[in-house]
């Protein structure tokens, strides 16, 4: 039953995107409210479906009924619960489902959300949403359909790839990414209705910022996570390679910054508005064509399991809504309504988000250059190539530098016009603290230009945005004589919005820091030590004490036991692994990380000979990558605190 | 301020960022011709004589029967890449990978040196779906689609 049921629910939430498409474009153009409400109607229908449909599927992964094409393709008897759940996402039609069923929930959620607000522009945005709808609930429902019914089914399945199932991150890291990729549908959407509509109000503009925060935090999230993924299982040391998967999360992630910045710009001063909104429209293509990236198997990376059919399919979806990105911008920007004030010159904060914009755009393009450049050439030419890491480090070195630099001086400076003395008032301070840091840099025996430059200048954008965060509290506290941290708890309350940003920029700076650290001051080796013996590396011993064979039911291990010293004290034991998945002919190790705050001892097994007498290790010392992990949740609370519902409502309210 | 002044800062401002555009799209392609790698197969490279010295490249294969050299005490791998017609000699120091063995599907990532000998600084195991070693002959496009780094 489940193949035929789980159809049906997939069909149910074709019709309801469809028809929800159209009364959705029509309502907004006749302003009925009746064909709005039958939109909405829709768009719960649609998330029910979907909700109903990935049940269905869960329910045929975990009860093993290989009668449903997904499960024969993924399932297996011996693949533990929790990887079986998570299988859902492992291979291609699968994902695709996933991804039709956060969109249906986004539209759900959407709908419901504005239900009452909005009404000139909440019916085209959710018309566009459940017309994205329509082509991923169609492609659920053609080809790749997961509910294809096996007629003579096995009893047993190959288990989902084995990289999938080496580590706890992969159970949250694709939904998180999904989460943020399919959510950015939803600020595109309303991009579309302010140029259907022909307009631009400062309210849309600010309930848009707010729906493209929620995605942005989970694809910032995602990221994250997807390279602590890397960097806990792939056993090379590294969380981020230029991979085209890795590229093809980052490039929305870029527009969408850009975005999110921009919209301040236009909510303001009503400026930008056509530029703003093809952010939104970029990063929504950008989407596509990293999901068509990862998924149709057009490149040989890491992440790429599939190879389908649909990657054509795909690609005629992405020039559509390219034209029609294209072709809307071209009819409508003109509708919308003139800047009010124009923009102030080069000692103002406008000139300072106008550089990150163009810098955003600039990383955007080199990265979307390096990552199609062996597509279009291979097209062009029908010769293999791939272009190496050093490119992308050559070009996104500066324009970090720049960023990060615009992220120190920008909040320094006020919207208005400056006094060029004043803002040298202003920057003062963190001037002297960059070179104060560069200074002990360099007599702390360091060389490297561009590690120093990254510390200096995270120390001026750290040292601004902690004055930034701080200094409306100390006013408070000097003005109603309030105690200091009441004060500031006060302040960061009433102004979440603002105090959360710079709680991100602060995230950001760590992640620079950490990022220049360990990747500048990085030192690896290879050793293979006798049992018993030991070897050092950097004042780390390590000493092999042995193998042992361990059985799962769906694989079996080689693990190797190893004590670590540093500098004579023992800090930890290692336990590096070589998993051997039944039914897969490869070994995939999972190697150890000792972390501690300031560097990362990092261990993978390359070998074991047969008696286990002999190991070989991978060995990689990096210094402060756990500060990597820690930006990311500190810029995971930022977003929280900027975008924290209780407050919004009552901002709603206001705005009202 | 006057249309025409509007107009003309205007302009100005698309021609700037139309320059800036260019500067960037000529570094970026200068920099991309750069740092290219080369998927070759062991005929490719040696067909491409003296342009692989010094050229990164992935060089993929299949391990030769009886040529892999494995030093242990000074930790240096060596063996020969087929493709079934071409043969190129690979040096690279550190263990062979678990799975690393003779007739394996691998892919190396590395130069050519003027001794003629392919100096590797990555050496991956080709993964497949089903226990099967590839075939002698295996065209290297599908190699490389299924390989990973261990």
């Amino acid at each position: 039953m489940t193949p035929e049921l789980g159809r049906a629910a997939v069909l149910i939430a074709l019709a309801a995107c469809s028809i929800g498409a159209v009364t959705g474009i029509w309502a907004g153009i006749t302003a009925r409210v009746d064909a709005a409400r039958w939109t909405r109607w829709m768009a719960g229908l649609f998330a029910f479906a979907m909700v109903a449909a990935v049940g269905l599927m869960e329910f045929a992964l975990i009860t093993h009924d290989y009668s449903v094409k997904y499960v024969a393709e993924v399932g297996s008897n011996e693949t533990p619960l929790a990887f079986t759940i998570v299988s859902l996402w492992s291979s291609l039609d699968g994902s695709i489902l996933l991804w039709a069923l956060i969109l249906a929930i986004w539209a759900g959620v959407f709908a419901w959300r504005l239900r009452d607000n909005h009404p000139e522009h909440a019916p085209f945005a959710l018309g566009t949403i459940l017309a994205v709808g329509v082509f991923f609930t169609f492609l659920v429902s053609g080809i790749a359909n997961p509910f294809d019914r096996i007629p003579e089914p096995l009893s047993n399945g190959p288990g989902p790839n084995p990289l999938l199932q080496n580590h706890i991150l992969m159970i949250i890291h694709p939904p998180t990414l999904y989460l943020g990729y399919v959510g950015m549908t939803v600020p595109f959407s309303m991009g579309c209705a302010a140029l259907m509509n022909g307009s631009m109000p400062t309210g849309w503009a600010r309930t848009m910022r707010r729906w493209m925060l929620v995605p942005w935090t989970c694809l910032t999230v995602g990221i994250i996570l997807g390279g602590w993924w890397s960097y806990e299982v792939l056993g090379w040391g590294g969380y981020w390679a230029w991979d085209p998967v890795e590229n093809a999360s980052f490039m929305p992630w870029l527009t969408a910054t850009a975005f999110i910045h921009s919209s301040m710009m236009m909510e303001r001063k009503e400026h930008l508005k056509g530029w703003t909104i093809s952010l939104v429209m970029a990063s929504f293509l950008l989407t596509l064509l990293g999901t068509f990236m990862t998924r149709s198997g057009v490149f040989n990376s890491v992440h790429s399991f599939t190879q389908s059919p649909i990657g054509p399919v795909f690609l005629g979806f992405l020039a559509l809504c390219l034209v029609f990105c294209v072709l809307l911008l071209a009819a409508r920007v003109d509708t919308l309504s003139p800047p009010i004030s124009k923009l102030e010159g080069p000692w103002s904060r406008d000139f300072a988000f106008l550089g990150n914009n163009l810098l955003f755009a600039a990383f955007t393009f080199t990265v979307l250059l390096g990552t199609v450049y062996p597509l279009l050439n291979e097209v062009m030419t029908d010769v293999q190539i791939s272009v190496g890491e050093p490119y992308f480090n050559r070009m996104s070195v500066p324009i970090c530098m720049g960023i990060l630099f615009l992220m120190g001086v920008g909040p320094a400076l006020p919207w208005g016009r400056a006094e060029p003395g004043e803002v040298m008032r202003q920057l003062s301070m963190p001037t002297i603290v960059s070179v104060v840091i560069a200074a002990g840099c360099v007599a702390m025996g360091l060389r490297e230009p561009i590690a120093i430059l990254t510390f200096a200048l995270s120390g001026f954008a750290g040292m601004v945005t902690l004055k930034e965060l701080t200094e409306p509290g100390r006013q408070r506290a000097a003005k109603l004589g309030e105690p200091l941290p009441k004060a500031l708890l006060n302040t960061w309350r009433t102004g979440h919005r603002r105090a959360g940003g710079y709680v991100v920029h602060l995230g950001v700076v760590f992640i620079a820091v950490a990022i220049a650290a360990s990747s500048v001051y990085r030192s690896e080796t290879e050793m293979t030590i006798r049992e018993g013996k030991a070897k050092s590396f950097l004042g780390y011993d390590i000493t092999y004490t042995g193998t042992e064979r361990v059985d799962e039911p769906h694989r079996w291990s080689r693990v190797a036991h190893f004590q670590v010293s540093k500098d004579g004290e023992h800090i930890g034991d290692a336990s590096p692994r070589l998993n051997h998945y039944k039914k897969m002919g490869q070994a995939i190790g999972t190697p150890t990380v000792i972390s501690r705050l300031d560097e990362d001892l990092y261990l993978s097994l390359v070998q074991v000979d047969t008696e286990g007498k002999m190991a070989s290790l991978s060995v990689v010392v990096e210094p402060l990558v756990w500060w990597l992990w820690f930006g990311g949740g500190v810029m995971l609370l930022g977003s929280v605190i900027s975008g924290w519902p209780a407050a919004r409502r009552k901002e709603e309210e206001d705005a009202a | 301020m006057s249309n025409s002044t509007s107009k003309n800062r205007r302009l100005a401002l698309v021609g700037a960022l139309a320059v800036a555009g260019a500067a960037l799209a000529f570094i970026s392609f200068g920099n991309i011709g750069e740092n290219l790698v080369y998927y070759w197969d062991p005929g490719q490279l040696i067909a491409a004589g003296d342009k692989s010295i010094g050229a990164t490249i992935r060089l993929g294969g299949v391990v030769k029967k009886d040529t892999i050299d494995w030093d242990p005490d000074r930790s240096e791998l060596a063996f020969t890449v087929s493709d079934g017609v071409a043969e190129v000699n690979v040096h690279c120091t550190g263990a062979p990978p678990q799975m690393f063995r003779e007739g394996i599907g691998v892919v190396v990532e590395g130069t050519m040196t003027k001794a003629g000998i392919f100096e590797s600084s990555r050496l991956m195991v080709k993964h497949s779906n089903e226990y099967k070693a590839p075939e002698e002959g295996t065209s290297v496009e599908e190699l490389y689609k299924t390989v990973e780094a261990l």
